[in-house]
């Protein structure tokens, strides 16, 4: 098992070169450099433009920038923001934690939404508990989370005057605020994400309701909350568990619209800010590590498997 | 039972009311300073700033998202009256510059009484180190306005408080250009000790003192005790005790920042849509504000590629646009409303209406003028033209005036293709000159001719990478030069009017479509900021105040 953990996270790291390397070379395939991007609309002359380029090293060839950001990254430098002039860390410190909140905030809600409505759907099949239960997950898969977020925003504002905050307070400075601000965008995407693992846990505790080993079960006169519970539900959650983690990754910088929605200052639109302005330190920092965030929880998904299934072994 | 039907209809006729548009708008535009009203001192003003600064140097930056939140720190030389921003009035300056008879010294005195806020006096040597780094900014120091002073050879500092600058030849605009909002006094010591320390630091003379900012999310400024301003009365400014500028990049979200009055005001404007959507929700507590604006996108056919080099065919360009009933119908919908030339409409530099209406494409009949172009197009030999119509991905306003444009251009059988790319390709494309006929567009801060036809000017010479029409004319370079050097207000008047009637109607280089139109929603317990004919002026915040409620 030891050995295989090691070789695992060996492997990442060719994986993380490879996306760097792709990263890398379809940013400066498109079209645009920050430097126009920065004096756009206004008279500024092409000596100044060239000026900026080459302070920023954009007049550099191709090889030679990614050389110098290999090297920087070997010493775990991931640059400056070529926008801000600030430190990319620094970037990402100060978005990180919203969008760590977030994602936890919104997973927690699904999670709770989607495993005892997918469970009961289940045991329900085809009775209107089923039915309705179908509806409402459709519903979430139908309507964008930024839509949901836009008319929760509508409705709170209409009916109560209310609108979450739009500047974000960190969760230990004030907790009350904290989640003033975040449970609406939680509830919207959590929705959308409950409503995939609602489906996924729905087929899959179908499938080992009809198992023999659950045919035994009630056979033996065990009670059916039991059997569904202890014997049906933890061999039907690998997928889910699958589902559910793969989503959480993706919430770690793919809320771009719900952030913009709510005005939330997190790494989605951290990102897609950077692609528009292609600065490119920050864009490909930021693509290094969701990539890295993907990688991990892939690792740990695979770890958590064998809990879940003692008969997986990994050598 | 009944109460749990009920709800959701509720909810959803809520939701469907919220959304009408049909509604008409329930505040009117108002004057900002309600005459007689005693200012109040306290309160903090939170506003909007749809963009986040990119560093923190007014000389480097060409944004307003840097001016909205950082010229509150800052003091300039000169400035905008914020009672009447046609005028200029001295802000560290003791009076107003004393020129020399042969219009080559400027001469200003400085006042004594201005610190920094670190408790350092400002001095003359100061004010040099600041110009000194806009004008002849050294090797690695970036300025992109230095062109905007080619004229100054020296700045002096010819004792503690006086500067002088001198010119190589009499200029026109060059004292309205020392209120440029961009122009913030800089220490000479920071400079001296490191020339990009205000890239990342705030040090100023101005009204608040830095207080600091989360990135991406907010910027805080407090009350400096020690601002040498005072009103007419006698008393300190500011009045304010505090701001906060709220970074909301999304249109919708700043919307709601105002209708749940998380924030008061956004200073750059709102569309007419989002205007009535505010107007609606806030019946009581909103006030309006609008004003010609002066920005304006500009048809730019390039002249390199075929049959673009060929007069007949930009005259033909301009001639099917219906400016006077497009102004009408997208002023309803977007943000442009004025028919006008090269220089702002109702600005001091306007042509007359009826002076318009002779250029191409600026006459009312548009008939007429859709008769004309098609007439043009069969004579160049391309009475079914074909090109593809380079634009920004921005919708307001550049996709409804695109359509317009294209729409107009089909009357007269031009198929027009949209290509649309965002903000960087499209730049790229423009600079490059790797398109036929592209939207462009040009926000000054000043109703001032040097600004307005800087991209004007040949494209291999002084307009190199402003002038994306791409043509040489030294014809025109000539006309620009003489109206910057005409210092008698009437003569240079006509002196533009000439350029005007050249480059839009005789060569028909490039042309505006319709100028832009400013619109401010805000709470109405915002008081003392007056709406100006640009979004860069007037946002140092000293005579603005809160209205008790």
């Amino acid at each position: 098992m030891r050995r295989y953990i090691v070789g695992r996270l060996l492997l990442m790291i060719p994986t993380l070169i490879g996306v760097a390397i792709l990263t890398f070379v379809i940013m400066r395939a498109v079209p645009g450099d920050i430097v126009a991007l920065r004096y756009a609309g206004s008279s500024v002359p092409q000596e100044v433009i060239d000026q900026e380029r080459h302070i920023l090293g954009l007049d550099k060839p191709m090889w030679a920038q990614f050389v110098d950001w290999m090297t920087s990254i070997s010493h775990l430098d991931l640059g400056q923001s070529l926008w801000t002039g600030h430190s990319v860390i620094e970037e990402l410190q100060v978005r990180m934690p919203l969008s760590i909140e977030l994602a936890v905030l919104a997973t927690l809600f699904a999670v709770a939404l989607a495993i005892p409505l997918g469970v009961v759907a289940a045991v329900k099949q085809d009775s209107w508990v089923d039915y309705a239960i179908r509806v409402f997950s459709i519903g979430g898969l139908a309507m964008p989370s930024f839509w949901i977020g836009i008319m929760m925003v509508l409705i709170t504002l209409t009916l109560w005057g209310w609108a979450p905050p739009v500047v974000f307070t960190p969760l230990f400075d004030d907790p009350v605020a904290n989640l003033a601000g975040l449970i609406l965008p939680a509830v919207a995407v959590g929705y959308r994400y409950s409503a995939v693992s609602m489906r996924m846990t729905r087929s899959t505790v179908l499938e080992v309701l009809r198992e023999d080993y659950v045919r035994t079960a009630r056979a033996k006169g065990l009670r059916e909350t039991i059997v569904v519970v202890r014997h049906a539900l933890r061999n039907a959650l690998l997928p889910v568990v699958t589902v559910v983690s793969l989503e959480f990754a993706f919430l770690i910088g793919g809320l771009v619209v719900t952030e913009q929605v709510f005005n939330l200052n997190g790494i989605g639109k951290l990102l897609v800010d950077a692609v528009a302005h292609r600065d490119y330190p920050l864009i490909q920092a930021l693509v290094l590590l969701l990539a890295s965030v993907f990688v991990l929880v892939n690792f740990v998904v695979d770890l958590v498997y064998v809990v879940l299934d003692p008969r997986i072994r990994y050598s | 039972m009944l109460r749990s039907r009920i709800a959701p209809i509720l909810v959803l006729a809520l939701i469907l009311a919220a959304c009408s548009q049909a509604a008409k708008p329930t505040a009117t535009p108002t004057a900002s300073v309600a005459g007689g009203e005693k200012p109040i001192s306290g309160g903090t003003l939170t506003f909007i700033v749809n963009a986040e600064p990119p560093s923190f140097d007014g000389h480097r930056e060409t944004t307003f998202a840097l001016l909205h939140p950082i010229a509150p720190h800052y003091s300039l030389l000169y400035k905008f009256d914020p009672n009447d921003l046609t005028k200029v009035i001295p802000d560290v300056a003791a009076e107003m510059p004393a020129v020399s008879a042969d219009k080559t010294t400027v001469t200003v005195k400085l006042r004594q009484d201005v610190k920094f806020h670190d408790g350092t006096g400002m001095t003359s040597e100061d004010v040099k180190a600041t110009y000194d780094k806009i004008i002849f900014p050294p090797t690695g120091v970036l300025s992109p306005r230095a062109g905007a002073y080619a004229v100054v050879s020296a700045v002096n500092a010819t004792d503690k408080y006086t500067v002088e600058f001198k010119l190589k030849y009499p200029s026109a605009s060059f004292l309205t250009n020392l209120a440029s909002p961009w122009n913030f006094i800089y220490s000479a010591a920071k400079l001296k000790a490191d020339i990009h320390f205000y890239e990342k630091n705030i040090m100023g003379t101005g009204p608040f003192v830095y207080d600091g900012n989360t990135k991406g999310q907010d910027w805080r400024g407090k009350k400096n005790p020690d601002y040498f301003g005072k009103d007419k009365d006698g008393n300190k400014l500011p009045y304010l005790d505090a701001y906060k500028a709220l970074i909301i990049t999304d249109a919708n979200a700043e919307v709601t920042a105002i209708r749940s009055k998380q924030a008061m005001i956004e200073f750059r404007g709102f569309t007419p849509s989002q205007r009535d959507d505010l107007s609606r929700s806030l019946p009581n507590d909103l006030a309006i504000q609008e004003a010609p604006w002066i920005c304006v996108n500009y048809v730019v056919p390039n002249s390199t590629k075929k049959p673009f080099d060929d007069p007949r065919v930009r005259r033909a360009l301009t001639l099917a646009v219906d400016r006077w009933g497009g102004g009408e119908a997208l002023s309803k919908t977007t943000i442009v409303k004025d028919v006008g030339g090269l220089m702002r409409p109702k600005g001091p530099f306007a042509m007359s209406d009826a002076d318009l209406a002779k250029i191409a494409g600026f006459g009312k009949d548009a008939a007429a003028n859709k008769a004309a172009a098609k007439k043009l197009l069969t004579d160049a030999g391309v009475p079914n033209l074909s090109f593809k119509f380079l634009n920004r991905n921005i919708q307001t306003p550049y996709e409804p005036v695109a359509v317009y444009l294209i729409d107009q251009w089909k009357q007269v059988g031009i198929t027009a293709t949209h290509d649309v790319k965002e903000t960087s390709a499209y730049q790229a494309d423009l600079r490059a000159g790797t398109f036929e006929v592209a939207l462009d567009f040009n926000c000054d801060f000043l109703d001032e001719p040097d600004l307005q036809l800087a991209k004007f000017w040949s494209a291999s010479k002084a307009g190199k990478g402003l002038n994306f029409a791409f043509y040489d004319d030294t014809k025109l370079d000539g006309m620009i030069d003489a109206q910057s050097r005409e210092t008698d207000p009437a003569k240079r008047l006509a002196l533009v009017g000439d350029i005007e009637r050249y480059a839009m109607d005789e060569m028909a280089y490039q042309y505006p479509v319709l100028w832009w139109y400013r619109i401010i929603p805000y709470l109405s317990v915002v008081r003392g900021w007056k709406i100006g004919s640009n979004h860069y002026t007037n946002q140092d915040l000293t005579t603005v105040w809160l209205a008790k409620k």
